[in-house]
């Protein structure tokens, strides 16, 4: 076997991984300290970036496994040379799933206030808690059935992750076609899982926060962060990738290809948010415009900030082909949207979840850092464990020559 | 570059580059078939029927349409819809199938551009006759006037007339384009004076030099950009006609995407129905394969797929809003007085596009062509739908009303249908429906030699590579 199909996770690298794992345990460790020492700030900071967190790199990982699962029904040949990415952030899921289940124990234990819709009494007209709209969406958002639905989610995403991957692994021993047959099976009843659960769990994790508050668009707006930020991290990786001299196939042609994707997915999270933000001002509904007014009101540098660096300076950036093919300008840019994605998350969560006065600060940069060296671990440690070239891959040869 | 052979050819047939253009120029070339006289004949009835009820519009007035107080949309601005994305699958094919490349869209891009066109063309009559002044229809456009009248630019009626423009004008230079190679291919091949001159105007002096070819590609490039964002802009702002309102089942953040999937979805449901006859009549089973209809398939599975966890994501948030305004509009559409308009669209496009996760379904011509026409109809009740159950039952019960139409607004829709079957077999006649020119570019990589040139190089390979492992 050829050593730069095979990559070695150094340990100077794991080093790195585990320093900066080691500051977001710190910072956590830190946070949880004030915050029982009486610090009520610092306790809805913790609750509110465990879960921006979750979202965010829940969201890398689930673009992953939708990125491979699309190129199977549709045919894609040319992504076929970078295929073991996507895949190896697909295996994060399960990690995800238990910071969900953090939050999850902390709404069963009322360690935070998230979720307004799980209060006591809030369907008890008695209640001093009673809030008339809440009592009619409770048969929904109560706290056994939002439970079952995320476990539901999470032990069947981690399904299709998994076994995409075995199938993927097999086919580098057995060649031919019946583990691309069987792929594309599994990776079409995902879509169509991913097409439900994809909206339902933004509905659950981010929409309940504003219980008040409904969009009908708020699903696949969210999902457009998840897959824009997800293609952001496969050039990353990529990029990194090829800076230690791996994946030598990848050519500009294939990052030519993944920028476009950036691109136009920069592009396609402008128009959702545009459509969302437009048809809410114009029509003035008091119950619909609440949401974006305490945004405007209370953030508005976060959330002018947002529309600059996801779409304003994607879209000029990666306008010319040239700067598609250039690995400099490629990852810059990849990291910016990354970050504008992260804000997009914060700001979707935040005014809700701890009202106006929220800031942002060295706590939620320590903790970001800590989950992002985790998810850097799992990802490279799972770039290790097969070969970084899917060669037997029916349209390997194809991707080798790909041209755009 | 290399071609998995795995792929299914998208030429059959053993074509060679002399043999495509005798096949795709000839229909243009003889004496109509009979099929085509029947066609025109019934299309020539359904437009002067058309053409009948418009001037009894205008002669009678807008009051010969059953349109109410309550009711101030019903027909005109549903077919309007239903023309309008029945157009955009000609530029998906056009513009983001080029840009994903997929090499199918050569077989029947050329078919669906002028499909989109012609759809455009009346959908646009709908607006003109609704004003009621047909001859006064440059008040919708803003320009310096005597009378300092200025249309409303903080209305999206107004937006969708810059939309639909653009639109129009966009297509129609993407597809004649497109076609100038194609043009020079009839004028070279025109036996009669007549011909010759007419295609020789029409295709500008195309003499296909390196020069000509390079610019067609760069102008082709840029087109196709500028008719991506169209994909997306023009049902967006048609769907913000409704949604900018405040009308329970109108007003809702979804409308925007979900519009531009509905759109795909029947667009792509009459391109098949269009297709399946034109490639069996016109002899194009060779350029036009069961993998063309089974991709095409694939689009509208995916396409209605969305539609469908567009309809539920509404009909979900209507009861999570807690607004009782909501959640009536959307009690009314499923067991209203309209709860039958409503079902044949659950059913037509929902449930029956489902059935072609079937791979025998979604290669068997037959079972294709009757789901196209389902979509149809569904796609024209989503709208229906839409616009009349949500206006029938208004905030003020005493003006509630069940609205019908008469035979003058079913008479020029039957029109619109004549208008775009007469341009549809017009088109047929005259300019090739299949992209000469772009069906031989795909010959090298995806003709069924090419796919056989590719599996022996897969096998002698595999061959000589278990030679060096026995040696």
């Amino acid at each position: 076997m050829n050593m730069s199909e095979h990559f070695q996770f150094t340990s100077g690298q794991k080093r790195n991984a585990f320093i900066l794992m080691g500051i977001g345990a710190l910072t956590l460790v830190i946070g949880i300290i004030m915050a029982l020492s009486g610090n009520h700030t610092m306790q809805e900071k913790i609750w509110t970036g465990i879960l921006t967190n979750n979202m965010f790199f829940l969201g890398l990982s689930l673009a992953g496994l939708f990125f491979i699962a699309v190129n199977y029904i549709g045919y894609g040949g040319w992504y076929v040379t970078v295929k073991r990415i996507p895949e190896a952030m697909s295996m994060f899921i399960p990690y995800m799933g238990v910071g969900m289940l953090v939050i999850l124990i902390g709404l069963w234990a009322h360690w935070h206030h998230i979720y307004h819709w799980a209060a006591e009494g809030i369907a008890d007209p008695n209640s001093p808690n009673y809030d008339r709209l809440i009592a009619g969406k409770v048969s929904y958002l109560n706290k056994p059935f939002f439970t079952i639905r995320i476990i539901a989610y999470f032990a069947i995403w981690t399904f299709f992750a998994y076994s995409l991957r075995r199938l993927s692994i097999q086919e580098d021993q057995l060649g031919g076609v019946s583990q691309y047959n069987k792929s594309k099976v599994l990776a079409a009843v995902f879509l169509i899982f991913f097409g439900i659960t994809s909206s339902s769990m933004s509905w659950d994790f981010v929409m309940s926060i504003d219980s008040h508050w409904y969009s009908t668009l708020f699903g696949w707006y969210t999902f457009s962060t998840l897959f824009v930020s997800g293609i952001a991290a496969i050039i990353l990786f990529t990029i990194f990738l090829k800076s230690k001299g791996y994946l030598p196939q990848v050519n500009q042609e294939h990052l030519h290809d993944l920028g476009k994707f950036m691109f136009a997915f920069s592009v396609f999270w402008a128009y959702l948010w545009f459509s969302q933000f437009m048809l809410i001002w114009y029509a003035n509904i008091g119950e619909a415009t609440a949401y974006f007014k305490a945004r405007l009101d209370h953030y508005p540098f976060l959330f002018y900030m947002i529309l600059v660096i996801n779409f304003v300076v994607p879209f000029f950036a990666l306008m010319t082909r040239n700067s598609k093919r250039q690995m400099g300008t490629l990852a810059t840019i990849a990291v910016i949207v990354l970050i504008g994605h992260w804000f997009d998350y914060f700001l979707m969560i935040i005014p809700g979840a701890t009202g106006n006065e929220a800031s942002f600060g060295i706590f939620e940069i320590g903790l970001t850092i800590g989950y992002a060296g985790l998810f850097l671990f799992v990802v490279l440690k799972e770039l290790t464990k097969t070969s970084l070239v899917a060669a037997k891959h029916p349209f390997f040869k194809e991707s080798l020559e790909h041209h755009t | 570059m290399f071609v998995s052979p795995i792929r299914e050819p998208l030429i059959t047939g053993n074509k060679d580059y002399h043999q495509i253009t005798e096949d795709i120029a000839r229909p243009t070339e003889g004496r109509p078939q009979i099929g085509w006289i029947i066609g025109m004949g019934i299309a020539q009835v359904a437009l002067l029927l058309g053409v009948f009820m418009m001037l009894w519009t205008i002669w009678y007035g807008i009051g010969t349409w059953n349109l109410n107080r309550t009711v101030g949309w019903g027909w005109d601005i549903t077919n309007f819809v239903w023309w309008i994305g029945i157009g955009h699958a000609g530029t998906l094919i056009s513009a983001i199938l080029l840009l994903f490349r997929q090499k199918w869209r050569t077989g029947v891009n050329r078919a669906a551009e002028a499909m989109t066109i012609f759809a455009v063309l009346c959908a646009a009559l709908y607006p003109g006759i609704h004003m009621g002044r047909l001859w006064v229809p440059f008040y919708i456009f803003p320009y310096p006037n005597t009378r300092a009248v200025w249309p409303n630019f903080d209305s999206p009626l107004l937006w969708d007339v810059f939309a639909i423009s653009t639109y129009f004008t966009v297509s129609l230079l993407f597809w004649y384009i497109g076609l100038i190679p194609d043009l020079a291919t009839l004028r070279d091949r025109a036996k009669s004076t007549l011909r010759k001159n007419i295609y020789k105007a029409l295709s500008f002096g195309w003499r296909g030099s390196a020069k000509q070819w390079q610019r067609f590609e760069s102008i082709s490039l840029v087109l196709a950009g500028l008719a991506t964002p169209l994909v997306l802009s023009v049902h967006t702002i048609v769907s913000f006609d409704f949604a900018t309102s405040v009308i329970p089942g109108w007003h809702t953040t979804i409308f925007p995407p979900y519009f531009v999937a509905g759109a795909i979805f029947s667009g792509f449901a009459m391109v098949l129905t269009l297709m399946i006859i034109t490639r069996k009549i016109l002899h194009l089973e060779d350029y036009i394969t069961i993998g063309h209809i089974e991709s095409m398939n694939k689009v509208i599975i995916l396409t209605g797929s969305i539609v469908g966890i567009a309809y539920t994501t509404e009909l979900f948030v209507a009861w999570y809003s807690g607004n009782i305004y909501e959640q009536y509009a959307f009690l009314n559409r499923a067991m209203g007085p309209y709860a039958w308009a409503y079902w044949i669209m659950m059913t037509c496009n929902v449930f029956s596009p489902q059935l072609m996760w079937i791979k025998k379904l979604r290669r068997n011509l037959v079972a294709t062509f009757i789901l196209s026409i389902i979509i149809n109809i569904g796609m024209w009740f989503e709208r229906f739908v839409i616009i009349v159950t949500s206006l029938h039952r208004d905030f003020l019960p005493s003006s509630w009303t069940y609205y019908v139409p008469t035979f003058v607004e079913v008479g020029i829709f039957i029109g619109t249908l004549g208008i775009f079957f007469t341009l549809f077999l017009l088109f047929a006649r005259t300019f090739p429906v299949i992209a000469i020119a772009e069906v031989k570019s795909i010959w090298r990589t995806s003709s069924n030699q090419a796919i056989e040139k590719f599996q022996q190089q897969e096998e002698a390979e595999a061959a000589a590579e278990k030679e060096t492992a026995t040696v």
